[in-house]
């Protein structure tokens, strides 16, 4: 390979990516060294990628991956609307810019199925990381999240980075994400030379559409009877900032975000003024058992741990390494489920 | 006679105008008011003890732990009248327990976790200034509905080692009973016998550099006799003991015995070292808090001269 056809398609992605050229080597330092270059978003389209997006490209160029089409996209942003496992990804690499992969592509549609869900959550993101490693780029950002760690009854009350994920041992729909977080910490010693920052966001709130807002946004909303574990949120545009903050240069490792101090989850009901319907857990469980099965709500049953156990991370490193601290306070975290619905 | 009962009726008319202004004072100030029935009851002045307390609260009142001093405060008082009423209990050398953290390491025993209710009482109602301790619960008891729940509000926590460090970050005082069930399902033939202490207590001590403060409780022992444990049933239902308490089968048995309960708080002891040694040298420190608790008790129990007064 000759230095002119550096924008060529490598012969064998094996061959380049265990021996990349000289002046990618050397593009990828600059990149990094600058932080300049394009920022790749994975799963742009999303509520949680569009506001990303909005955010990024007024200092970057910003390219998108998503199956789905960008409909109100602004001007300077390049979309691809590519599936993650197909071929076609790697022409988003090609041209050799991209100085960081934000990946937020993730899918966790508790309707598809298991199969669906291994493909494109562990098969997408091998392939996305197989790019990363074959083009040098110089940082990757993984969005996972406090999830991975299930909330459990032997929880300490703060988890730190380093605790077990074991999300997966009572709800193993989700083992496909915990994997995610796996493949990335595998990054760390695969491909020293990238920057990987992994962040385990607590439960996000705001106009997405994820089960702890779709939660907040009932009426009334069920809790079980005699149990009002603490619990943390984090608001979108604060998730948007870590992400920025990740970007940086010299950001490296694992981060828990948590937003405005924990409080019981009876405090959120209370800050939206909400009814609230207090179900014995065992007729909880089944009733949302049936429901699921009929196609009645879009809450899986083992979700329910949430609002019986503890699942709340310890932010210290965030804090002091990434420098993050939640600006939006509780009250409009939590009011921010009830912003821009239609 | 007729004066009388026409004055009786007229007080009785006096008596239902002002049934709207006590129905408002009762709902309107239920809080003030059940404040001064807990300060008659005790005879102390209680509301002004519980904001003493040094707490950490957040945004909805409740501290991270999950703590409410409200909740709290119903609990302690319900204590408090055990401790002062019930029990009576005698408290000598409070005034060792430093401020900040601490490790508060105490003999178990009584069939029931009551120990831990007046120690939690001892450090409220006669510490200045008043503490709320924390205290370790199984992760079973955090599975249950409203148990966990209260659990969590009176500031109890999952026993896991990053809670205690956490809390002890914190500043707070933590009680440890090392022995731990063996200890308080002991038969009465072996009462004020300290069974084997777990080593964990000492380990979380030297890690975080935290003052032991030992304590020896006289009087737990008697409240429920246990005359035998039924180790196949117990095994059978997973208890770590089966008691048999021959006072259950009379009425009113169910309750505890009025023992006088009486507590003694030693000197803090510190210590210093590798908090991953070996066993065998953890052990030798544990043996030193295991024998300074062993003969503070033996001295209380020469000094009692009756076990209900």
């Amino acid at each position: 390979m000759t230095a002119s056809t550096e924008r060529t398609d490598p012969p064998d992605s094996n061959a380049t990516s265990s021996r990349p050229s000289a002046s990618m080597r050397a593009r990828s330092s600059a990149l990094l060294a600058t932080g300049d270059g394009a920022v790749l978003v994975t799963g742009i389209c999303g509520r949680l990628g569009k506001h990303l997006a909005r955010v990024l490209h007024r200092d970057r160029r910003v390219v998108g991956v998503d199956r789905r089409a960008f409909l109100d996209k602004p001007k300077d942003i390049d979309h691809a609307q590519v599936d993650l496992r197909r071929k076609k990804l790697k022409d988003v690499f090609r041209p050799g810019d991209i100085g960081a992969v934000v990946h937020l592509g993730v899918m966790h549609d508790p309707r598809a199925s298991a199969a669906e869900h291994h493909s494109w959550n562990v098969a997408g993101f091998s392939k996305l990381l197989e790019y990363v490693a074959q083009f040098q780029v110089p940082k990757l950002v993984v969005l996972s999240s406090a999830n991975v760690y299930g909330p459990q009854p032997s929880n300490p009350q703060f988890l730190t980075e380093d605790a077990p994920l074991l999300g997966g041992q009572e709800f193993s729909d989700i083992r496909d994400l915990v994997e995610v977080d796996m493949l990335a910490q595998g990054f760390f010693w695969k491909l020293p030379e990238t920057e990987t920052v992994i962040l385990r966001p607590v439960h996000i709130l705001g106009s997405v559409h994820n089960a702890p807002s779709n939660f907040l946004r009932l009426n009334p909303i069920m809790t079980v009877m005699g149990f009002d574990p603490m619990a943390q949120v984090l608001q979108q545009a604060d998730v948007v900032h870590a992400i920025e903050l990740a970007l940086r240069p010299g950001i490296r490792g694992i981060f828990n975000l948590a937003g405005p101090e924990p409080v019981p989850i009876s405090e959120f009901i209370k800050l939206l003024g909400r009814q609230r319907l207090r179900v014995p857990y065992s007729l909880a469980r089944v009733v949302l058992r049936r429901m699921w099965a009929l196609r009645l709500t879009t809450f899986p049953p083992p979700e329910l741990d949430h609002i019986r156990y503890v699942c709340m991370v310890d932010d210290r490193r965030a804090r002091e390494v990434l420098g993050f601290a939640p600006r939006v306070s509780l009250e409009d975290t939590v009011r921010s489920v009830d912003e821009g619905r239609w | 006679m007729a004066d009388t009962a026409s004055r009786a009726l007229a007080r009785l008319d006096a008596a239902a105008r002002g049934a709207p202004g006590l129905l408002r004072r009762l709902f309107g100030a239920a809080e003030q008011t059940t404040d001064d029935i807990l300060e008659r009851l005790l005879g102390e002045p209680f509301a002004d003890r519980m904001s003493r307390v040094p707490l950490a609260l957040g945004p909805a009142g409740v501290d991270p732990f999950g703590l409410d001093p409200q909740w709290a405060k119903y609990a302690l008082a319900t204590v408090a009248m055990l401790h002062r009423r019930y029990f009576r209990t005698d408290v000598h050398g409070i005034e060792n327990v430093p401020s900040g953290r601490v490790l508060l390491v105490a003999n178990h025993s009584g069939q029931v976790p009551l120990d831990a209710a007046l120690l939690g009482a001892a450090m409220f109602m006669d510490a200045e200034p008043p503490r709320i301790i924390r205290a370790m619960v199984e992760k079973w008891a955090v599975s249950l509905p409203f148990v966990s729940l209260l659990f969590t509000r009176v500031g109890q926590v999952v026993g896991v080692p990053e809670n205690a460090s956490r809390l002890l970050a914190q500043g707070e005082a933590l009680l440890v009973f090392p022995e731990g069930a063996r200890g308080i399902s002991k038969t009465f033939d072996q009462r004020y016998r300290l069974t084997e202490f777990g080593l964990g207590f000492m380990r979380l001590a030297m890690e975080t550099n935290t003052p032991v403060v030992p304590i020896a409780i006289v009087g737990a022992e008697e409240q429920y006799v246990s005359v035998g444990n039924v180790e196949s049933l117990a095994r059978l239902l997973r208890m770590p003991s089966f008691p048999i308490i021959p006072q259950l089968f009379l009425p009113g048995g169910q309750l505890p015995l009025p023992t006088k309960y009486r507590m003694w708080f030693g000197e803090p002891m510190r210590f210093s070292g590798d908090p991953d040694d070996d066993d065998a040298v953890i052990d030798e420190k544990v043996w030193l808090v295991k024998q300074t608790i062993q003969s503070m008790l033996n001295r209380g129990l020469k000094e009692r001269k009756h076990i209900f007064w």
